[in-house]
């Protein structure tokens, strides 16, 4: 049969131009060789405009949260730009989707960094696109500006964390409870890194604070069917429930929550993953002085908080409401002006150099960065949601916590990492 | 025991929702043949409708009321579209439907995403149904129970046309044997239709009924599908009855499941149960010879 | 279903009399491409546009073998996700092992992180060994595939169920690996990938080795599944799907055949998986559900399912598509994909590569690439 003897040469030529190629590359680099020569982004800043990238879901799953990221990262950009911009220059966005996929993050952010040779990427979301473009940024030594509250255990030189870290966000949230007598808790979550880590965080927090976790329940993300977690929850005898349910199925578990009688007053449920924009999807009906931790709400007091959201109001329209995420997606835009102009310079090593100490008054009032962690000074702030669908605030840290994403300050965590 | 009760009651529940959402296929795909991965969209349909309709009737339960049969002609005229436009020309051809539909299904959530923006929507429930009532220590969620009881009278409608109307004569006559149904004078293209209408439009049913439980959004759809197929490839084609009893077994699998281990693992042994059950009996629990898939 | 027995128009009519332009064709063809591949493509692509192009050519491979499968075979194979995991995970997984062996760890990064114990769980031991997780990334999906075949074919469960089916098994393997975070990685999958086999990934030259074996897998495999096509087993799978109860009177087991077909397309997958993990670095639940696995389809039915050459540059393009269009239209994009799902399928059932003979043969309608329904 012909066919035979065809794909026998076609065969040898593949083979024998594989084993060309791998003669060629034999000089590639071995695991642990000293790679960091060459390798390193060559951002471009030798016109008038500089590029900035912004990678976010635009389309798929996660496009409900991160499109309002993706908004207020460029009404920073636009805000930048009226004042003349960065070191004279002119930011010119670069806007990439996700697609709440996290190779294709990765992907992305390979292309913003050597095809568009952005100066700085801001963005992504979850963790698990965090993590998929950490590599990434670490290999082309390139900056990427990452705005939402996450997990904490994490460091990278080239990542700058503006949303809070555990002992921002989670830890007061413990404090709170605890100071309210709710010391027996009921911790439910989305199965992913965010949650479990979380839960474990708050394990050994309960076990060093006289608490209790009476329960623990995961649901796939996207699950829409909680009837038996909260009948769990019902039977449990807890005081609160912890949330750290994310997307779709909170509208689920609130719904069925209130079904089954259960109340604000008769087990408050202090959830970490809901927002303004997410209260107005689940709806008031079934969220009404339910607890929140973050560390800004819509009604934080402030001026400069009045004209964030009169701008993004006035950009984005009058219902859309402004929450924490836009908020540390914004001020990352603004803190990494302030580095870049402190260092005099786009370089990164630079930039990196002059983070420590730099201050912004952001939206959810004064923010300071860490240089040694690359994190941002953030007060807690526990709400309540109201009536109308914005959250007010019914207790704060008093002043910004120092970021700690390994928990290295505090003696009951000193097994987690 | 209260316990045991409580879980019963939710396997229940969660078998009513998989009823409720299945119906429409035990029509297009149990009895048709056609393999519409839109019906999670058509569900979609039914829940935006309930939302549109709150937008201007303000009664919570007089809206929910409304939008129950605005639904039903919203999903089924939806879905009698699809038929006229597509599906007719792939009778022949139920796996290419699969993926005909599934595109069919992207351009219906990207249209939902425009209209009504990608964020969830949300709906007020009406009072009476946000509540719950004790029965012996038990607590029984109205809104649970007022799906039940939809799912029911769904189930019952259905078969009152199907074995009483001359529709519902026709409907079996064109499954059992289309080429004797058109030598009979039946006009099978015309049934196919108005099969089809009637599947879509319980689609939208149910789309109205899981606004009382899950979130409305553009994907709302997806969350159910796979679902939804998998009650009827279990229940058996052709065969209410099966989708019936598969879709309360599976609810109370779930439920049992759930409580002993965690969600995730329940989802996954329900799923490699069924794999497993349709290797054993590929069939399903009960079969009726049909045109296109015998 | 029973009346088609003309040959569908996808299928490839035996050239009756070979003259000599037709014979060299397929090698002319086969030729061109590797050129095309292994020489031109590395000179003119930059790195990062070779990296994505190695992507695609992953998706690619499994394209080969939905064309294999589902094309020529009349399966329907919606579960391609399962196996490109299966493989993507046991590459991974000693990719990991062996990062972690190079900085001295016994753990993987990951699960020093969110793990619950300190020693290394007892199926991934094995995976340290090299030899033994490369044959695990094409036998594993295969005896997967063997498996679950064997029973489906045996009981002759029709092509619809076969297609549910191979979703729920797509759906029950995300939701497991995403809730074992411990010892999977969970949504996060395995990342960070620094080496290959003791060749450091950072290092742009050796991206282009991956490439260039990638782009040799593939050629090879084109050049398996062209010999599978025109051999004996070819002529038989294609009978199967037009007219399964008639090779069933001749005496062969048709499922024995379409076993074949779906295991061999189970192993490309699984290869696929095993190169894509070096290509970008990462692999995850997220692609192994429901929707990448109707993804992994739609570029064979795009470009022509049961033409070789179709299927691979159908999963070139629209993979091309995605990336560069979803950026600029995300919105535009979604409406174009379902569009594109609709026309191709729906209307030229054998895609593209079918347009030329379509057009030619305007006058004889075409029929439906059969099913085996």
């Amino acid at each position: 049969m012909s066919g035979l003897s065809i794909s026998r040469r076609g065969l040898l030529a593949g083979v024998s131009a594989l084993g060309a190629s791998a003669a060629l590359s034999a000089c590639g680099a071995k695991t642990g060789d000293d790679t960091s020569s060459g390798t390193a982004a060559k951002a471009d800043t030798s016109g008038s405009t500089v590029k900035v990238g912004l990678l976010n879901s635009l389309s798929g799953t996660m496009a409900i949260s991160e499109v309002t990221v993706h908004n207020a990262l460029l009404l920073a950009v636009k805000e930048i730009n009226a004042v003349g911009g960065v070191l004279g220059k002119q930011l010119k966005p670069i806007s990439q989707d996700g697609a709440s996929d996290w190779p294709t993050f990765a992907e992305k952010a390979e292309g913003l960094i050597t095809d568009d040779k952005v100066v700085a990427t801001f963005g992504c979301w979850t963790s698990a696109s965090r993590k998929a473009v950490k590599p990434v940024f670490e290999r082309h030594k390139s900056l990427l500006f990452y705005p939402v509250q996450y997990e904490g255990l994490e460091q990278s030189p080239y990542i700058f964390y503006t949303g809070a870290t555990t002992n921002q966000q989670i830890v007061p949230a413990l404090d709170y409870l605890k100071k309210q007598g709710l010391t027996r808790l009921y911790l439910v979550g989305s199965d992913y890194v965010f949650p479990r880590t979380a839960n474990k965080i708050i394990k050994a927090y309960a076990d060093a604070n006289g608490m209790k976790v009476v329960g623990e329940d995961y649901a796939p993300l996207g699950s829409t069917e909680f009837s038996t977690i909260v009948n769990k929850v019902k039977d449990s005898g807890a005081d609160a429930v912890f949330n750290t349910l994310n997307g779709d199925s909170n509208v689920a578990f609130f719904k069925e929550y209130k079904s089954s009688g259960l109340t604000a007053k008769s087990m408050p449920v202090l959830s970490v993953s809901i927002a303004e924009e997410e209260v107005k999807s689940i709806g008031t009906q079934y969220l009404e002085g339910q607890l929140t931790a973050w560390n800004y709400y819509q009604t934080t007091p402030g001026a400069a908080n009045t004209e964030f959201v009169k701008a993004y109001q006035a950009a984005y329209g009058k219902d859309k409401p402004t929450s924490d995420p836009m908020e540390a997606a914004y001020i990352s835009v603004y803190l990494w002006k302030e580095m870049v102009e402190k260092a005099g310079s786009f370089d990164v090593a630079k930039v990196k150099a002059a983070t420590d100490g730099i201050e912004f008054d952001a939206p959810e009032g004064k923010v300071t960065v860490d240089g040694a962690t690359q994190h941002v000074y953030k007060t807690a702030r526990i709400g309540k949601v109201g009536a109308d669908g914005l959250i007010e605030e019914v207790w704060n840290s008093g002043k910004p916590i120092k970021p700690d994403p390994y928990l290295k300050g505090y003696a009951w965590a000193s097994g987690l990492s | 025991m209260t316990v045991i009760l409580n879980q019963s009651f939710t396997g229940i529940s969660i078998g009513a929702v998989l009823l409720l959402i299945a119906l429409g296929l035990t029509l297009t795909f149990g009895q048709m043949g056609v393999i519409n991965m839109a019906h999670g969209e058509f569900i979609m349909a039914g829940a935006y409708t309930t939302y549109v309709l709150q937008q201007s009737i303000s009664g919570a339960g007089v809206s929910l009321l409304v939008a129950l049969p605005l639904a039903f002609l919203v999903a089924g005229s939806l879905g009698a579209l699809l038929e006229w436009l597509l599906i007719r020309r792939l009778y022949t051809r139920p796996l290419d439907t699969l993926l005909v539909t599934w595109g069919v299904s992207l351009m219906l959530q990207q249209l939902a995403r425009d209209i009504f923006g990608a964020p969830n929507v949300q709906t007020r429930a009406p009072d009476l149904l946000t509540g719950n009532i004790s029965v012996g220590g038990i607590t029984l969620a109205n809104s649970r129970l007022f799906i039940l009881g939809l799912a029911l009278l769904c189930v019952l409608g259905l078969t009152l046309v199907l074995r009483l109307t001359p529709l519902g004569r026709r409907i079996r006559a064109v499954v059992q044997n289309r080429d004797l149904a058109e030598v009979s004078g039946i006009a099978s293209e015309q049934v196919d239709r108005t099969t089809f209408f009637i599947g879509s439009g319980l689609a939208g049913v149910a789309g109205v009924a899981l606004t009382l439980v899950g979130p409305i959004g553009p994907t709302t759809g997806t969350n159910y599908i796979v679902d939804a197929f998998l009650v009827v490839v279990v229940g058996g084609i052709g065969q209410l009855k099966g989708s019936v009893i598969t879709a309360f077994v599976l609810g109370v699998l779930q439920a049992v499941l759930e409580y002993s281990t965690t969600i995730s693992v329940a989802k996954v042994v329900v799923l490699v149960a069924i794999v497993a059950f349709l290797q054993w009996r590929p069939q399903g629990l009960y079969t009726l010879r049909t045109r296109s898939l015998a | 279903m029973t009346t088609t027995v003309t040959p569908t128009a996808p299928a490839p009519a035996q050239p009756s009399a070979p003259s000599v332009l037709t014979r060299l064709r397929v090698p002319g063809g086969f030729l061109l491409g590797a050129v095309l591949l292994l020489g031109v493509a590395p000179l003119v692509l930059p790195d990062f546009r070779l990296s994505l192009l190695a992507k695609y050519l992953c998706y690619a491979i499994v394209a080969v073998g939905v064309s294999l499968a589902w094309g020529r075979g009349g399966l329907m194979v919606l579960g391609q996700g399962v196996f490109f995991g299966l493989g993507g995970y046991a590459m991974a997984m000693h990719l990991k092992l062996a990062d972690a062996a190079a900085t001295g760890q016994t753990l993987p990064d990951f699960m020093q992180l969110y793990g619950t114990s300190d020693t290394l769980p007892w199926w991934w031991k094995p995976f340290g060994n090299p030899l033994f997780a490369i044959a695990m990334t094409v036998l594993l999906p295969m005896a997967v595939a063997a498996v679950l075949g064997f029973f489906v074919f045996r009981r002759r469960v029709k092509g619809a169920y076969f297609a549910i089916l191979s979703q729920a098994l797509a759906a029950a393997l995300a939701i497991w690996l995403v809730g074992q975070q411990a010892t999977t990685g969970g949504t996060n999958g395995l990342t960070d990938i620094q080496g290959f086999f003791g060749y450091d990934l950072n290092d742009p030259v050796n991206q282009r080795t991956v490439y260039v074996i990638i782009a040799a897998a593939l050629l090879l495999v084109m050049a398996l599944a062209r010999q599978l096509f025109v051999s004996r087993f070819g002529e038989l799978l294609v009978a199967v799907r037009d007219s399964e109860e008639r090779v069933r009177f001749l005496g062969y087991n048709p499922a024995n055949v379409k076993l074949v077909a779906y295991v061999v397309a189970a192993g490309m997958a699984g290869l696929a998986g095993a190169l894509f993990v070096p290509a970008v670095g990462i692999i995850s639940p997220a692609l192994i559900g429901i929707v990448p696995s109707i993804g992994f389809v739609i570029g064979a039915a795009v470009g022509g399912r049961a033409s070789l050459v179709g299927a691979v540059l159908g999963a070139i393009a629209v993979a091309w598509a995605q990336s560069t269009l979803s950026d600029a239209f995300p919105a535009a994009w979604t409406y174009l994909q379902g569009l594109l799902f609709v026309l191709a399928v729906g209307f030229l059932p054998g895609g593209l590569a079918s347009l030329a003979t379509v057009v030619r043969n305007r006058r004889t309608r075409p029929t439906g690439s059969g099913e085996t329904a």
